[in-house]
């Protein structure tokens, strides 16, 4: 079975971002860049597959600026066989994402489709699932342990009320929560053998997609600083400030 | 705890911009370091670095190791660690291929050892010490012998020692008393070695020592020392493990630092005489071991650098979050942050400044040496070699006396909390302290500098890099920037003070040698202190000309500021040093010794 699994390039999870000036988005020019760290859970999940004998080829895919190769090669180095990258200058939002996973799931026909759950950049938290519908697959967001058959995957998932157990019928689309694994340290050998695995830059339009943008980011700023709270001398003016500043009981 | 973030994109920026990857990638077998590939392996060696080893150095501290019964035992954590970074195939990165090492360049592991000192001094020393042995074999071995051994010295699963050290035999080793006797194909070796880093430990199936000791025909002194190779479990024709060989830890020292890295008492045949096998060939031990002498001591530089710029990142995170005190020109207001202090970014300046210029001098040399091993042309072979030869003890004794000065200037960043164990600064210039002891103390490396390297050629090839540091000097005064001028008139003060110290050297070397040698240990810092001007200037022009161009403004802008503090505030002290290496022995022999 192949498996296909997404990686992001995002600021790098050690960087303090702060909004660019203009506030039109977040400072990312000459930060450090990594691949998405749920993106990396994915990837090892795939690689652990491949190591059990139930994934027989694995294809790394990423969308964004020519320097996704870098995270590419990591997939590479982690394990996958070979990468594609959708190479767009643009940013593009989650249905835009999922569309082009959906065209490149069409011409390479995995069995399941892994992605990390969300992006710590924008913390979406879409495009697998949009994937799934767009696909008519089923879909096991937020899977903490995959146990994969030959006509199933059992998917267990994190919800809010614990976890939830779903079997769902291949091909299927899986989101990787962070307790699903933990990623290996890459190996030197490997990186270097990276270099040499078969890398494809494709652009949408190879894929028949349009970048349509349907969001529109007015502004990015910082968060309002907390400012420092105040002493109360007893529960009575505690009680009161909640009732009459706070209007909260 | 403290965090450890390998300073990658000052890594990339000496690896890329001064000590120049494009020449490697042209040399034969280098061909695939290219600048992508390095990126990627800094990346994934901090990631090791990080997350695995610097979490165990203060534990590693507290801990220490343990002999038992059984052997030696390291802290808690480091065998595994050890196993990750031999499974990850760090021990052989720049091992050769045909023993399954990935053949990467002297200037890709320069940057690794620097990495894995800064996470872990205490364990970044097993590696260490077993690149030095791995080398000594693989250039002076039989092919049997390294057949048999290199393959898991390279990678790690055996690791090799040094045992060079006897009670009445330091850095004189001509009084190495250990004794060879001749046996069928081997020889049973007898004595006592002392000092021996991870002489014995729990972290991998074997350990390989390199040893010095005499047969029983060898002539006095250093002409009569050979070296052997004596593994702690005998090896079998099919390559397993076989009997337990008579060498034993029989204590272990109690030191100021590097608790968790075991230095080991070592006894060879107590019982029936430790099987030992000649490496290269007979009283020819001492060249042979030098092999691995200059190895580890340009590794030991590297190591003064990697514990400093440690010793820098918890000082500068902590001078960011602690508030003490409002700025000279405010009464009221808000209490700041340290690092606002003039005298507190005055330190930590003078730890980034140092640092870099190290780095810098350290990754220059290390392709120096791949130019040297690699070079199609015999004769640039030769001028990069005699480069690396010169510049050795320099690395080694001014970095670790760095390492030593820049601690402590971490703790003094810190004020009382840095004087306490809790924070970890102390930890950093007790591991520093034995860095300008070991592999030759700061004063064997200037008896060196100045006894051998300066007197075989009576000075050409400093002469040669004086006049490289004079082409800087000159591309500084046309580049017609304020800044850029600034920083070459310091360093044309600095070779200047290089130049007149040198000529002094020379002079009195033959006039009077006791003079020379007691000289010699400020000459050396001097020598090292022009150097990372050269360098820091070096790095200055390109970040102007990125600074120009727009590129990366932060990082540029940074290195042109650093690099003007280290012109103005750190090479100076060349001048002051030129002083008094000229002023010989101050007339200090003839205080009587009761005088003391």
């Amino acid at each position: 079975m192949k498996v296909l699994v997404a990686v992001k390039r995002v600021v790098d999870y050690n960087v303090k971002v702060y909004p660019k000036a203009d506030g039109s988005g977040v400072e990312i020019a000459n930060v450090k860049m990594s691949m998405n760290p749920f993106d990396e859970i994915a990837v090892e999940e795939a690689v652990q597959l491949k190591e059990l004998g139930k994934a027989t080829e694995i294809i790394a895919a990423s969308i964004g600026v020519s320097q996704c190769q870098e995270v590419l090669r990591t997939a590479l180095a982690m394990g996958a066989d070979r990468a594609v990258l959708i190479e767009t200058d643009a940013a593009p939002e989650p249905l835009v994402v999922a569309k082009l996973l959906k065209a490149l799931v069409e011409r390479e026909q995995p069995g399941l489709v892994i992605l990390g759950k969300q992006a710590i950049d924008d913390d979406c938290n879409q495009t697998g699932q949009m994937l799934a519908a767009l696909l008519g697959w089923g879909q096991g967001a937020f899977a903490s342990k995959l146990t994969l058959g030959e006509q199933e995957i059992e998917v267990i998932r994190e919800i809010d009320g614990g976890l939830e157990t779903v079997a769902l019928k291949l091909p299927a689309v899986v989101t990787a929560d962070l307790r699903l694994n933990e990623p290996r340290y890459v190996k030197l050998p490997n990186i270097i053998k990276a270099k040499k695995k078969p890398l494809e830059t494709l652009s949408p339009g190879d894929l028949g997609v349009v970048l349509a943008t349907q969001m529109t980011t007015l502004k990015v700023a910082e968060p309002p600083k907390r400012e420092a709270g105040i002493k109360v001398a007893d529960a009575a003016e505690l009680v009161a400030k909640l009732r009459n500043d706070a209007k909260v009981i | 705890m403290t965090t450890y973030l390998a300073p990658t994109r000052d890594m990339r920026f000496v690896i890329e911009e001064l000590a120049g990857l494009d020449r490697l990638t042209r040399l034969p077998g280098y061909e695939d370091a290219t600048p992508d590939l390095v990126e990627a392996i800094l990346d994934e060696a901090a990631k090791l670095a990080g997350e695995v080893l610097a979490p165990l150095n203060k534990t590693g501290d507290t801990q220490g190791v343990r002999l038992e019964a059984g052997g030696v035992f390291a802290a808690d954590g480091f065998k595994e660690a050890y196993q990750q970074f031999v499974e990850g195939g760090w021990n052989g990165i720049s091992g050769a291929p045909d023993y399954g090492g990935q053949g990467l360049p002297e200037l890709v592991l320069a940057a690794t050892v620097e990495i894995w000192n800064a996470a872990n001094m205490s364990f970044a020393l097993c590696p260490l010490l077993n690149a030095g042995a791995t080398e000594a074999l693989k250039q002076h071995g039989s092919d049997a012998l390294k057949a048999q051994y290199l393959p898991n010295m390279v990678s790690g699963a055996w690791t090799g020692t040094m045992n060079l050290t006897e009670p009445q035999a330091g850095s004189d080793l001509s009084a190495v008393r250990a004794k060879a006797v001749p046996e069928a194909d081997h020889y049973r070796i007898y004595g006592q070695k002392i000092f021996i880093t991870w002489g014995d430990h729990d972290l991998a199936d074997n350990v390989i020592h390199l040893v010095l000791a005499r047969t029983p025909d060898a002539p006095e002194g250093v002409k009569g020392i050979s070296l052997f190779l004596v593994p702690k479990f005998l090896v079998n024709a099919d390559g397993s493990l076989g009997e337990r060989n008579d060498v034993y830890c029989v204590s272990l020292e109690h030191k100021l630092g590097i608790h968790a890295s075991p230095t080991c008492v070592m006894s060879f045949g107590d019982q029936d005489g430790a099987i030992g096998y000649l490496v290269g060939r007979e009283n020819k031990g001492l060249a042979h071991m030098f092999t691995m002498m200059n190895e580890a001591r340009q590794k030991v530089g590297i190591q003064g650098l990697g514990i400093a710029d440690r010793a820098y990142q918890q000082a500068r995170d902590y001078a960011k979050d602690r508030v003490q005190g409002r700025p000279l020109d405010q009464k009221a207001g808000d209490r700041v942050a340290i690092i606002q202090h003039p005298d507190v970014r005055r330190m930590l300046m003078t730890m980034k400044s140092q640092v870099e210029a190290m780095r810098a001098f350290a990754y220059v040399m290390a392709a120096d040496m791949d130019l040297a091993h690699k070079h199609p042309d015999a004769t640039e072979r030769q001028h990069h070699q005699t480069r690396v030869d010169l510049l050795i003890p320099v690395l080694k004794g001014w970095c670790t006396e760095l390492g030593v000065e820049i601690t402590s200037i971490g703790i003094q960043v810190h004020g009382g909390m840095g004087y306490v164990e809790e924070t970890g600064a102390c930890q950093y210039l007790r591991d520093a302290r034995v860095a300008p002891i070991y592999e030759g103390t700061t004063g064997i490396q200037a008896a060196d500098l100045v006894g051998r390297k300066l007197a075989m050629d009576r000075g050409a090839a400093m002469a040669e890099l004086i006049q490289e540091m004079r082409d800087v000097q000159a591309e500084l005064t046309r580049a017609g920037s304020a800044e850029l001028m600034a920083i070459g008139e310091s360093l044309t003060a600095g070779v200047q003070a290089l130049e007149r110290a040198t000529q002094w050297v020379l002079q009195t070397l033959g006039r009077d040698p006791n003079a020379a040698a007691a000289a010699s240990r400020n000459y050396l810092m001097l020598t090292g202190f022009v150097c990372g001007g050269w360098q820091m200037a070096r790095a200055a022009l390109v970040a102007k000309a990125k600074l120009d161009t727009g590129e990366d403004p932060a990082f540029h802008g940074a290195k042109l500021v650093t690099a003007r503090f280290y012109a103005e505030q750190i090479l100076p002290q060349a001048d002051a040093l030129l002083k008094i290496v000229c002023s010989g022995d101050s007339g200090a022999p003839a205080l009587p010794v009761d005088q003391f």
